[in-house]
């Protein structure tokens, strides 16, 4: 298992991406939960991809109290209320197909 | 850094591909377990399994969860209850079959490998009792799934087991009438069976194995049909090199997941099986991929040619994406379980004699046949044993799963529902091969020098 990011060398880190069409208030919402567990922003892109928003954040969860799992739920029905899919993954579901 | 490109990619795959894990399935040694009282053995495979496996399902959904992949099935394997089974004082098995049944249910898995017997060269006293037993147990319990090995390159064909199963399996539909036959869905008959295979119904843990493994069966037809999609009218290099790439992509997922599920249930990972497994949703179709290489309809001239492709690059891929590969490893050709082979055949484009050429080049075999109810034991036999023979001369696996649905003609339809799917009756040969079963013996292993 050496080879996979052990949660020790890399911290904890979460792919998070919001779909869906834009709004005002998308990005406070979604920096809102992550500020309020301690999760801290590494990097935010975004495109316009068939007319929707294509939002991707990635953020280290290693000091946050709340697990991945409590977080999707969070992120989820907050993504309800914005009317956009908002979902998180950890890094290595993206790593392991892209990068050798 | 990732790309936001390749982010989406990945995350395209999952929800608009229907790229999944098929199954991650535990393997567990039971031979540990005999015991000269029947009743002893099974409280020992229960409590095994059961300690094992209890938080096989948990972990996957975990897994799943915070990779934000499916992982469809959880399943076990476990050795061939005729090994284990054969020191008992038990005359009928099924008694295994209900304890592997209740394990199943109880640590929530949906299929159980390994009420299986390997008789490629003859048949034990333990194997003969689990084959009796096979038409009671697939009729009696609702999890449980039996393999057969009739055939190996190296001890030829057992002829004498392929006319048995041709009975067994006539057995199994009638006592399953009621639900089209399903109990013949469970079952399967082998030529040279891989050991580690995590895909149901053919899965047992082989003697080679450790006492406990890890074993994942990646998916991914629609991934792969949307990469051929966008190659169109290129040439075969670019089509070969597309399908490549994309299997490596997929089966990292496999090798991911493997890994990790292998490390929090604290059991050896095994291998990942790359093979390409359809399910009966729209666009999730190994026969959509053949089509979308340029033929009109699966089944057509040309068919056997795209899908030893689409197979060779499948493996290229995969196998350079993962450590251990291993299983079935190729491209499942099942007709209920798969739309557009369904469509194949209802237009009559695809019939039994070409799926049959297209297992010589591709994994597994004829795979979730519906053929007429009053199609004979002799019948099945016959096509059970061009099938083992395609595998035993070219070193390959090949299996038969076969449903003689009872009192179904050709045109009508069996349906299964789930995974299982339904499937159109397909007409087989009119004419006898009766008296060539019945002979009785063994067909003598090839010889492997002097190949044309």
């Amino acid at each position: 298992m050496k080879y996979l990011n052990t949660e020790k060398e890399q911290g904890k880190r979460i792919i998070i991406t919001v779909i869906g069409p834009d709004r005002v208030g998308i990005i406070a919402g979604v920096t809102g939960i992550l500020a309020a567990n301690d999760i801290n922003i590494l990097d935010i892109s975004q495109t316009i991809m068939q007319e929707f928003l294509v939002m991707v954040l990635i953020a280290d969860m290693e000091k946050s109290k709340i697990d991945l799992s409590t977080l999707k739920d969070n992120l989820s029905s907050k993504g309800e209320e914005l009317g956009v899919r908002i979902d998180a993954q950890h890094e290595d579901a993206f790593k392991f197909m892209h990068r050798l | 850094m990732l790309t936001i490109q390749e982010i989406m990619e990945t995350i395209t795959m999952v929800q608009e591909e229907h790229l999944d894990i098929r199954t991650i399935t535990m393997g567990i040694n039971l031979r540990d377990c005999a015991d000269a009282d029947p009743r002893a053995a099974c409280r020992k495979i229960y409590d095994k399994i059961t300690r094992l496996a209890g938080n096989l399902v948990p972990v996957g959904e975990k897994i799943a969860r915070e990779y934000g992949i499916p992982i469809v099935n959880k399943r076990i394997s476990v050795t061939p209850i005729s090994i284990v089974a054969e020191s008992s004082q038990a005359d009928d098995y099924l008694i295994f079959a209900e304890t592997l049944d209740r394990a199943a249910d109880a640590v929530g898995v949906n299929f159980i490998g390994g009420f299986s017997a390997l008789v490629h060269k003859g048949i034990t006293g333990g194997d003969a009792k689990l084959l009796r037993s096979i038409p009671a147990a697939l009729a009696g319990t609702e999890r449980v799934c039996a393999s057969v090995n009739v055939a190996t390159t190296k001890a030829g064909i057992n002829m004498d087991a392929v006319a048995l199963m041709g009975r067994i399996i006539k057995d199994v539909a009638s006592r399953t009438a009621d639900r089209d036959g399903l109990g013949c869905a469970k079952l399967v008959v082998f030529a040279n069976v891989p050991e580690d295979n995590p895909f149901m119904a053919g899965a047992f843990h082989g003697v080679g194995e450790p006492e406990s493994v890890l074993n994942v069966g990646v998916s991914g037809p629609g991934v792969v049909k949307r990469a051929v999609e966008k190659v169109k009218g290129s040439d075969f290099g670019t089509l070969a090199e597309t399908v490549k790439k994309t299997a490596f992509k997929i089966t990292r997922m496999g090798e991911l997941v493997g890994r990790t599920a292998a490390e929090r249930l604290g059991v050896p990972f095994g291998i990942v099986d790359i093979s390409l497994a359809p399910t009966p949703a729209v666009g999730d179709s190994v026969a959509e991929i053949l089509e979308a290489m340029g033929l009109e309809r699966c089944g057509t001239h040309g068919t056997t040619a795209a899908l030893a492709l689409l197979n060779d690059a499948v493996k290229k891929g995969g196998a350079m994406a993962s450590s251990y590969v291993g299983g079935l490893s190729g491209a499942f050709i099942p007709v209920s379980e798969d739309a557009g082979m369904i469509r194949a055949v209802e237009e009559g484009a695809l019939h039994l004699d070409k799926l049959e050429a297209m297992t010589c080049v591709c994994s597994v075999g004829l795979d979730m046949i519906a053929v007429p109810g009053d199609t004979g034991a002799e019948t099945i036999a016959a096509i059970i044993a061009d099938e083992v023979a395609i595998g035993m001369i070219n070193q390959k696996t090949t299996a038969v799963r076969i449903i003689p649905a009872p009192g179904k003609h050709v045109g009508d339809y069996v349906e299964f529902g789930g995974l299982l799917g339904r499937a159109p009756v397909m007409p087989v040969h009119r004419f006898s091969a009766a008296d060539f079963v019945k002979r009785g013996g063994r067909i003598p292993a090839p010889i492997h020098s002097l190949s044309n």
